[in-house]
């Protein structure tokens, strides 16, 4: 007498449907197409900006010429703020590096575009994708009213969560290879297709605040997009996680998506201040920006490791989740 | 197996003695501090349409709640063909169909995509259960329309048609005539009665009396989170004593008469919309009614002594009970639409 204990299957096909015909995907596809092809112009008249002034396309002499203008700034100036100044110092000792070794660090091409949009992208941009289409997956039917029949019907109220989760995990990713796709084919459109095996300089630490390149290897793009794409991903996905239980204990989709917009907003802004307060290191929405460990830019918090930041953001993420199955499979539906 | 479990359906609607479909012992609720649902207890047989009474804010939407495992009950069980519904969950709910509320159904999908939404939770339900559900409530025009465009009588159709998809034994309806026209609301009724015939059991909750006393076979009425009266409407109504009006002439000596010469068996009622004061100026020929409370069985006897002391009659109305009467006698008055 178990023939109601079918697979998750027929389930997920259901969450996909909702999700689809809601149009938010469509929506945030839409967002993608619109916001790629700008960015791409952006870069480009950036780029072109400075082949005017340097009167050169070399990227050695680009390079130099950079290096000279941050020690310029860094010699004559005594009121830069310590952070900043060592930022400033690290990129400095990056961009020597690079060209000792002869290795361009910004070649213009579709494969970097993509490279350089996502490690911007991760930290804010995909993060609020991924909340507005997560948001409303259990508030929504909250506030439809549709959850009382959702609920009604013979099948555990965990695996219907479960259930939202797993298509919540699908259109996340779905999310971030899309973004993929599209600034390669878009920014490919800019700058050219090619670029995928061009070596990219990863694995520099600091410790302390000395810049340590005893692990620096040259890598092709490929790989360091690879590397990109699964960080971003993590986050993304402890990003959905944290949604599906705001949305689980809010009732309202305006308010599940105004706390996770909040939070997410808050973290970048606290990334830009947090280097003094330690504790900060636990919050889930410092840690975001996975991708700082592979370029090797300055962390929000100093000395904060790849290996910390995926736990903490693990963690949090599981308690998440721990939090939204116990409520949801318990709590009284009365509205 | 499931269509095994429909025959045996119908083949139990008619003994009297069978497992309840139905079963709820000592329901209570506690949210917070304060008891909502102070103790609810009835039994619901096959093919039976059992009315759920109560003004609003009583405790009929919590109780169904409970029913449906929308709301754990802080005491009491629930039993649904002999299956606790609190350990064996889903093996219950698949034997319910129900509308708690209003039929809420994903308005930016199609009729058809709401039932195939709800089909996929069920075991063995396929597109040809869909369209024989479709075909029941008589959705076919539409169903292929969002249900966005649909009007309230489309979407509680509609919502019926998801309730039938599981072939239940048990159909919860809360409310189901809320918002239906009159024509809506009869056919709602004649639609609830063929269900019942077929061997599905019907529990209707509703905060209007006439509505139950035409649909329902059983009734239990709930005020302020308790049930004070289960029983069969024809049976419950037979405990109010028949009221009988007369119409007679001169009416002061009759008023005088009745209780002298019946003084067990007919009680003269206040007249209704008339202060006694204006009773009192009355001509005293006018013929006034009198209502009294009395078996109709008595009626020949009392006409003959009226008869008797030359008074005149002009007419003898029985009036039916109504549950009306009985609910204002249970609630003690308690306001009902």
């Amino acid at each position: 007498m178990s023939s109601w204990s079918f697979g998750l299957y027929p389930l997920v096909c259901n969450e996909t449907i909702k999700m689809m015909r809601k149009r938010r995907f469509l929506v945030i596809v839409l967002i993608l197409l619109v916001l790629i092809p700008i960015f791409s112009y952006a870069q480009m008249r950036i780029s072109q900006e400075s082949q005017k002034q340097l009167g050169t396309s070399d990227w050695r002499l680009k390079t130099e010429q950079q290096v000279k203008e941050i020690t310029n700034r860094l010699s004559g100036s005594r009121t830069i703020p310590g952070s900043w100044r060592q930022q400033m110092e690290l990129q400095v000792k990056q961009l020597q590096y690079a060209l000792d070794k002869n290795i361009n660090p910004a070649t213009p091409n579709g494969v970097t575009f993509t490279r350089e949009f996502m490690i911007n992208a991760i930290g804010l941009f995909l993060p609020l994708m991924v909340a507005v289409i997560a948001a409303d997956l259990v508030s929504g039917e909250q506030s439809a009213g549709t959850i009382k029949l959702l609920l009604t019907r013979p099948v555990s109220r965990w695996r219907i969560l479960l259930s939202k989760l797993l298509t919540l995990i699908m259109f996340t990713s779905l999310i971030v290879l899309l973004t993929g796709i599209f600034c390669y084919l878009i920014g490919g459109g800019f700058f050219g297709y090619r670029g995928w095996t061009e070596p990219v300089l990863s694995g520099f630490r600091i410790i302390g605040d000395q810049l340590d390149t005893s692990a620096v290897r040259a890598i092709p793009q490929w790989r360091f997009i690879l590397m990109e794409f699964g960080l971003a991903w993590f986050s993304c996905v402890v990003v959905a996680c944290l949604s599906l239980m705001v949305s689980v204990l809010v009732r309202s989709t305006a308010a599940a998506m105004g706390i996770m917009m909040a939070a997410l907003i808050a973290g970048s802004i606290l990334s830009a201040m947090a280097s003094s307060w330690h504790s900060a290191k636990y919050l889930f929405m410092i840690n975001l920006q996975t991708t700082d460990f592979l370029t090797g830019s300055q962390t929000p918090v100093p000395g904060l490791t790849i290996g910390f930041s995926l736990a903490v953001l693990g963690i949090w993420a599981l308690a998440g989740l721990i939090i939204a199955f116990a409520v949801f499979t318990r709590r009284d539906i009365l509205n | 197996m499931a269509a095994v479990t429909r025959m045996t359906a119908v083949q139990a609607a008619e003994p009297a003695f069978e497992q309840p479909v139905l079963s709820v012992q000592g329901l209570k609720k506690r949210i917070r501090d304060k008891w909502i649902i102070k103790g609810v207890s009835f039994d619901i047989g096959a093919g039976e349409v059992f009315g759920f009474l109560g003004p609003n804010g009583a405790g009929k939407t919590t109780t169904i709640r409970m029913l449906v495992g929308l709301i754990k009950p802080t005491e009491g069980t629930i039993h649904v063909c002999g299956m606790d519904l609190t350990k064996r969950t889903n093996e219950a709910l698949s034997q319910i169909g129900c509308i708690v509320e209003n039929p809420e159904l994903y308005g930016y999908l199609t009729g058809w995509e709401n039932l195939e939404h709800f089909a996929r939770m069920l075991p063995d339900v396929g597109p040809d259960r869909i369209r024989e559900v479709t075909a029941i409530v008589g959705m076919d025009a539409r169903i292929h329309d969002k249900v966005r465009t649909y009007s309230l009588g489309m979407r509680q159709r509609l919502g019926i048609a998801q309730a039938l998809l599981g072939r239940p034994r048990l159909l919860i309806l809360d409310e189901p005539t809320n918002g239906l026209d009159p024509q809506g609301i009869k056919e709602m009724r004649e639609f609830i009665r063929q269900l019942a015939a077929g061997g599905l059991s019907v529990f209707v909750s509703s905060h209007l009396l006439s509505e139950i006393q035409l649909m329902c076979d059983r009734v239990a009425i709930i005020s302020h989170g308790a049930v004070i009266a289960v029983g069969g409407v024809a049976d419950l109504i037979r405990q109010e004593t028949e009221r009988v009006v007369w119409h007679v002439s001169p009416r002061q000596e009759a008023v005088q008469l009745l209780p002298a010469r019946f003084p067990k068996a007919v009680r003269v009622l206040e007249e209704e919309g008339m202060s006694k004061q204006e009773l009192a100026e009355l001509a005293p020929d006018a013929w006034q009614g009198i209502a009294t409370e009395m078996s109709a069985e008595r009626i020949p006897d009392v006409t003959q002594a009226l008869v008797q002391e030359g008074i005149r009659i002009f007419s003898v109305t029985i009036q039916n009970p109504t549950l009306e009467d009985l609910f204002l006698r249970v609630t003690e008055g308690k306001r009902i639409e």
